[in-house]
């Protein structure tokens, strides 16, 4: 893991209506490593992730994208690759035209990772209207979208739903590689065993507050679970206390 | 040695991306991409795939080689598909918009999550809405109408602007179209909004502006009515079309004020300027919209 974090996010407070999504998120992703963030429904972790790609409009809060301030930028779009939660394609594309159509996007400097075709086993596929896709396609053809462009971060929301265990274990392989390159991964899942076979850091979010931010190590020793999915579940019972607004709940504050 | 093809690289391309192992940087072009060309090439190159169009096209062409073959004349073939012009393509054009539109959010979501500008990206989308359509409707109409060698120097004016006309509408829906489809979350909420506004558009306002020219007889109304005829863009439509033929009996309440009031040229004129700012509006409230929406 590099010492620079690759983005940070400061304040981040976002409302839908009268609803609190987001309420004052200070958190660092690091480089070369994967960070898992997890949370129950509604807990703010899609919103996260979409106001790292500017999906959403932030009430509040800064995001810097390797230092620099994404406020009205787009350009930090074409190092992240993105992988969402819900793989719909229009009816009259074929699965080549969507990659076709984002490699175009990318423009003239673009790097592609085109073994990612093969591995995915796509290659048969890419001229098949993307409505005869079965789901656990659309989802390969989703992920294969994301690594493309080999970029510098990926964000990941469920990436292995709908996959087959083949399928899910060559995205976890490439997931590792990514890290091994120095790269960053953002990873979305309620697959807590999936998680901490990939995980290094661990973001705990609740009512859209930050409530453990860490490593996966130091979150299993600070409760005492021997999996994952206990330690979350230690979170969840002892995250009811309030976190001040804009400041990041350390680990030495929770109560466990 | 001659390099892989890349299994991306489309027939057509003038540079095939190499397939690379390991990883290298590739140059495919000087030149960044226009996010509205790249949309719209790729949505061309689908087109043939889009069932909608398809069917919406062939059906205009269809329906317009009957009623030539049994009119037999440009004019009568004019008014007898100035319902297709005036009912449907709105109707298809909202329909296809509004559905489009919530069926690709998800997409729109992963296309905004590239380095595009949301801007560009409407504008590519609006186009790539209504350009197969108006593509699909003008061939439609005008393949038989050139088959059939029924258009004189005459009848060529009524013929333009009736698929004119038809143009017209199909942006101004589109516009609307996605003006709803942006501004309401929910689909079905979005298609009956939709539909409730065709009716308005195009049945609701005609009996409306009656019962107000009715009930407010013994007033001059001719140049409030004039107004109102501009708050309507399918009387609009109508209107130029009508203006343009000797179909008196087809005019709507507020055509026919706007052809004694005005005359046929200034008519057209004031018309196809109330069609253009029907075209602006919308659109630009509905990038708006897109611009300050959450996805």
């Amino acid at each position: 893991m590099s010492s620079t974090p690759l983005v940070v996010m400061r304040g981040l407070t976002k409302r839908f209506a009268k609803h609190p999504v987001l309420q004052g998120i200070d958190l660092d992703i690091p480089r070369g490593a994967v960070t898992a963030i997890i949370g129950p429904n509604g807990a703010g972790k899609t919103t996260l992730n979409k106001a790292m790609l500017g999906l959403v409009r932030l009430d509040q809060g800064t995001v810097h994208f390797d230092g620099v301030d994404t406020a009205g930028r787009i350009d930090h779009r074409s190092r992240i690759g993105y992988m969402p939660q819900t793989p719909r394609y229009p009816d009259s594309f074929a699965a080549g035209d969507v990659l076709r159509l984002l490699r175009d996007f990318r423009g003239a400097d673009a790097r592609t990772d085109e073994e990612l075709i093969a591995s995915f086993e796509l290659s048969p596929l890419l001229e098949v209207p993307a409505r005869a896709l079965s789901g656990g396609q659309r989802q390969r053809l989703n992920a294969a979208a994301a690594f493309l462009f080999v970029p510098d971060l990926l964000l990941l929301d469920e990436p292995t739903a709908g996959l087959d265990p083949i399928a899910s274990g060559i995205l976890k392989d490439k997931i590792r590689s990514v890290r091994q390159e120095g790269r960053a991964v953002i990873i979305t899942s309620h697959i807590l065993s999936e998680l901490q076979e990939l995980a290094d850091v661990v973001v705990f979010l609740h009512e859209g507050r930050v409530q453990w931010s860490g490593s996966l190590e130091a979150l299993m020793t600070r409760t005492g679970a021997d999996s994952l999915e206990r330690a979350i579940a230690h979170l969840m019972q002892h995250s009811t206390t309030a976190v001040p607004q804009g400041r990041m709940k350390k680990p030495s504050e929770i109560s466990l | 040695m001659t390099a892989p093809v890349s299994p991306l690289a489309a027939a057509g391309d003038c540079v095939a991306i190499p397939s690379i192992t390991p990883l290298a940087a590739v140059r495919r072009s000087a030149a960044s991409p226009s996010v509205v060309g790249t949309v719209l090439r790729h949505e061309l190159r689908s087109v043939l795939r889009n069932r909608g169009v398809l069917v919406f096209g062939v059906g205009t062409l269809l329906l317009t080689d009957i009623v030539v073959r049994l009119t037999g004349s440009a004019p009568r073939a004019m008014s007898t598909l100035l319902n297709l012009v005036l009912l449907v393509v709105p109707l298809v054009t909202m329909m296809a918009g509004i559905i489009s539109w919530h069926a690709s959010r998800e997409f729109n979501e992963l296309l905004l999550a590239q380095p595009v500008k949301r801007t560009a990206l409407f504008s590519a989308l609006y186009l790539a809405l209504v350009l197969p359509l108006a593509g699909a409707f003008s061939l439609g109409m005008l393949l038989p109408l050139a088959w059939h060698r029924v258009v004189d120097p005459a009848s060529a004016m009524l013929v333009v602007t009736t698929v004119g006309s038809g143009l017209a509408l199909t942006f101004i829906f589109g516009g609307l179209a996605l003006l709803i489809g942006i501004r309401i979350e929910d689909r079905l909420r979005g298609v009956m909004t939709g539909l409730m506004a065709w009716l308005l558009l195009t049945v609701g306002y005609d009996a409306v502006v009656l019962i107000v020219a009715t009930t407010l007889a013994d007033y001059p109304l001719e140049r409030p009515m004039l107004g109102f005829m501009l708050l309507n863009p399918v009387d609009l439509a109508r209107s130029v079309i009508v203006l343009q033929s000797d179909a008196a009996a087809l005019m709507g309440y507020t055509g026919a004020v706007m052809s004694r009031f005005l005359g046929s040229t200034l008519g057209t004129i004031a018309a196809a300027g109330g069609l253009l700012a029907w075209i602006v509006v919308p659109v630009a409230l509905a990038r708006r919209s897109f611009d300050r929406r959450d996805f």
